[in-house]
């Protein structure tokens, strides 16, 4: 399984496997003993069995709606945001709303299609960590990380914005 | 004029290091074109029918002198020694070499200049009315209120890929709307509530293109300190449920017309009641900082020259003509604005050479406190020069080109680059635009028609504004001929309007006719004191239909 990517930009062995969405009247494949991200309305249907599995996280694609997590997030050791193509923008209100609305404490990670130059916009939004698409250069993802030293607007990662970081 | 702190400086050198390492990896073959396209274009970096160009941010409209002559300086080293004035209050390169391109944001950087986000599908360059602060009529200057959306909006994480392009525009007179607020993504117009607070009327879901619309009102009163908490709930609401299965459905208009305006406003609402109370609420303070940068000039004491004025009107007919159509009054007595036409008949509209910009430039520091201002209809605006210059420095225009007397009439076209080199264009504009001004060169004539809008488009885009146009010409392909359709009574202002088709299109060779078919017309019916867009709204448009298809 390839690396992925931290917000330090430190590169560390992926412990997850995303489990994709069964096709229709098929049942959910859970590979034992490993750790696993399960479509997330699944795991809401079946939240009994997997509650307080450490084992088991979340993926939310583009379009659903991470409302539907809201009172659970922290039930979960990480939930993954899919871009299913990197200029579809929506995953980053999503990260943010499972931050900054509901409170989500855990590891969120950035799966899909992730390139170099999305990373700092997605660390700003509250990813923790980044499944760099394989062909990209795993190895730039610390400086692509790191171009701005600062930016205009509170986001996930600051509460402040610069206005405010300026009158103090 | 704001000024660049260390942070701002900073993150503007950030950015060019930042698109350097882009372009190099663009270069070594790195990144596809599809992963360049959204990093270039969020630079301001197009790839064109015959060369890229690069579109370069003008905040709301405002320039320096120096700012000018390093514009002229980066056009001659990099380009072919002449710039285009865009219908956005920006400026655009139509020659330069990729590879370049970093070198030259570097070199804007240095003057306090970029090209961030002035394309792409984010949020835009933020315009405003051109005579902002020095209008006597509006009720704040609305530019501190547009730098502080520039910098909410600049590099924002959330919102760097909307489903497309986000354009706000802000307005703070009650009688006029230069900046045309109804037809953008998000129209701010700046207002009091009924104990006297300054506030915002908030507008979303107008824009021209393919299906033109006017933007409904999604909130009357928006408290000033909200600005930003209440427009990024706007844009999360429009990131989120904005389509992005269909190009041509995903501007928020769409989603605007979908929801209904209450539908979308409730949806609005519901996200800002969440982070209104957010740090990220504006402080008194901080927009007092902002108001610093945009004080008024040491104005000199004056009267207003009426006598003098009126004695060198009358010694000078030429001059008495521009004083009439192409200055404008001033807030402070003694003083006018004056706006240079780019509307020489035979150069394309908006189109400078280095050596104008220069003189702009030279002019801006001997009549205006080094100050000039690009507008929409792609003229410049020297906003504060005293009154008892006039003369002298009209003069000085006439021979540089820029003292063409036809602010807003039929000659001062709004015009795309059009299919001479836009990419996207089905039709050419400029020859278009150039025809009807050669038909139309008798000024006299012209001022008796009063002030009409004749906005030209070479495509759907819509970047002439064509709709909203008092006469509309939109360049259309037909089996890969060019020809024209003709819209009439679209209106820009508060009283926005999209204009009506007329009917079937023209060829180029028979636009001039056409037009000239259109305002025998409103001659013929006009009463005394009918512009062209009254006459119009009074009969309609069948007389005019009668006549063009006869």
């Amino acid at each position: 399984m390839p690396d992925v990517i931290f917000r330090d930009g430190s590169i560390r062995q992926n412990q997850w496997n995303v489990v994709s969405r069964p096709d229709s009247g098929e049942a959910l494949d859970v590979p034992e003993q490993k750790r696993v991200l399960i479509p997330a309305d699944l795991w809401l249907e079946n939240r009994e069995r997997f509650a307080g599995n450490e084992d088991v996280g979340v993926w939310l694609d583009s379009h659903d709606e991470p409302e539907i997590l809201a009172d659970y997030v922290n039930e979960l050791p990480m939930i993954a945001v899919n871009f299913p193509k990197f200029s579809d923008g929506r995953g980053y209100s999503i990260a943010r709303l499972l931050r900054e609305r509901f409170g989500f404490k855990n590891e969120l990670r950035a799966i899909g299609d992730v390139l170099l130059d999305q990373l700092q916009f997605m660390k700003r939004c509250g990813f923790d960590t980044y499944e760099l698409r394989p062909d990209k250069d795993i190895r730039k993802a610390a400086r692509c990380l790191n171009f701005f030293s600062q930016g205009y607007q509170a986001a996930t990662d600051t509460d402040l914005p610069l206005f405010r970081r300026r009158a103090s | 004029m704001y000024v660049y702190d260390e942070h701002d400086r900073q993150m503007a050198a950030e950015r060019v290091a930042q698109f350097r390492d882009q372009t190099e990896r663009a270069l070594a073959g790195e990144l596809a074109e599809d992963e360049f396209l959204p990093l270039r274009l969020q630079n301001g970096l197009y790839v064109q029918r015959l060369a890229p160009m690069l579109r370069i941010c003008v905040p709301y409209g405002m320039l320096r002198s120096t700012q000018l002559r390093r514009l002229a300086r980066i056009t001659r080293d990099y380009d072919k020694g002449y710039a285009h004035f865009t219908t956005r209050q920006n400026i655009q390169l139509n020659w330069p070499n990729l590879e370049d391109v970093p070198d030259i944001l570097a070199e804007l950087a240095e003057v306090e200049m970029h090209s961030n986000q002035t394309s792409g599908n984010c949020i835009r360059n933020t315009t405003t009315d051109q005579f902002s602060g020095v209008q006597s009529d509006e009720l704040t200057d609305p530019r501190p209120y547009c730098e502080i959306i520039r910098q909410w909006s600049t590099f924002h994480p959330e919102f760097a890929y909307l489903p497309r392009k986000f354009k706000v525009a802000v307005n703070a007179s009650e009688k006029t709307d230069r900046a045309a607020i109804q037809v953008h993504d998000i129209g701010l117009q700046i207002v009091r509530n009924e104990v006297g607070e300054l506030g915002f009327r908030v507008h979303v879901g107008g824009g021209l293109g393919r299906t033109p619309m006017v933007a409904p009102v999604i909130r009357e009163f928006l408290p000033e300190l909200d600005l930003l908490t209440y427009l990024e709930s706007v844009l999360r609401v429009y990131n989120r449920y904005g389509r992005r299965d269909n190009k041509f459905k995903a501007r928020i208009k769409i989603l605007v017309k979908a929801l209904t305006p209450e539908g979308f406003a409730e949806k609005v609402e519901a996200e800002w009641s969440h982070i209104k109370d957010s740090p990220s609420r504006l402080t008194p303070e901080a927009i007092d900082r902002i108001k610093a940068y945009f004080t008024e000039p040491a104005y000199a004491s004056l009267d207003n020259a009426t006598e003098l004025l009126a004695q060198q009107r009358f010694e000078n007919r030429g001059f008495d003509q521009w004083l009439k159509y192409n200055v404008d009054i001033h807030k402070k007595p003694g003083y006018a604005i004056v706006s240079l036409t780019m509307k020489e008949t035979g150069i394309p509209p908006g189109d400078v050479t280095d050596r104008q910009l220069e003189q702009i430039a030279d002019l801006a520091d001997e009549y205006s406190f080094g100050e000039v201002r690009v507008t929409h209809e792609q003229n410049v605006v020297l906003a504060d020069v005293r009154q008892d210059q006039l003369l002298e420095l009209w003069e000085q225009l006439g021979p540089m080109g820029f003292a063409t007397a036809n602010l807003n009439m039929l000659t001062d076209i709004i015009c795309c680059p059009g299919g001479d080199f836009c990419a996207l264009a089905n039709a050419k504009s400029i020859p278009v635009a150039e025809a009807i001004q050669r038909r139309f060169d008798n000024l006299d004539f012209l001022y008796d028609l009063g002030e009409i809008d004749l906005n030209i488009s070479g495509c759907m885009n819509a970047c002439g504004h064509h709709h909203v146009g008092n006469i509309g010409v939109l360049g259309v392909d037909k089996k890969g001929q060019e020809f024209y359709q003709v819209s009439l009574g679209g209106a820009s202002q508060h009283d926005a309007t999209i204009g009506k088709i007329l009917g079937p299109s023209f060829a180029q060779d028979d636009m001039p006719d056409v037009i000239a078919k259109i305002i025998d017309v409103y001659v013929n019916k006009r009463t005394e004191e009918e512009s062209f867009l009254d006459t119009y709204r009074r009969v309609g448009i069948d007389p005019f239909k009668e006549r063009v298809y006869a």
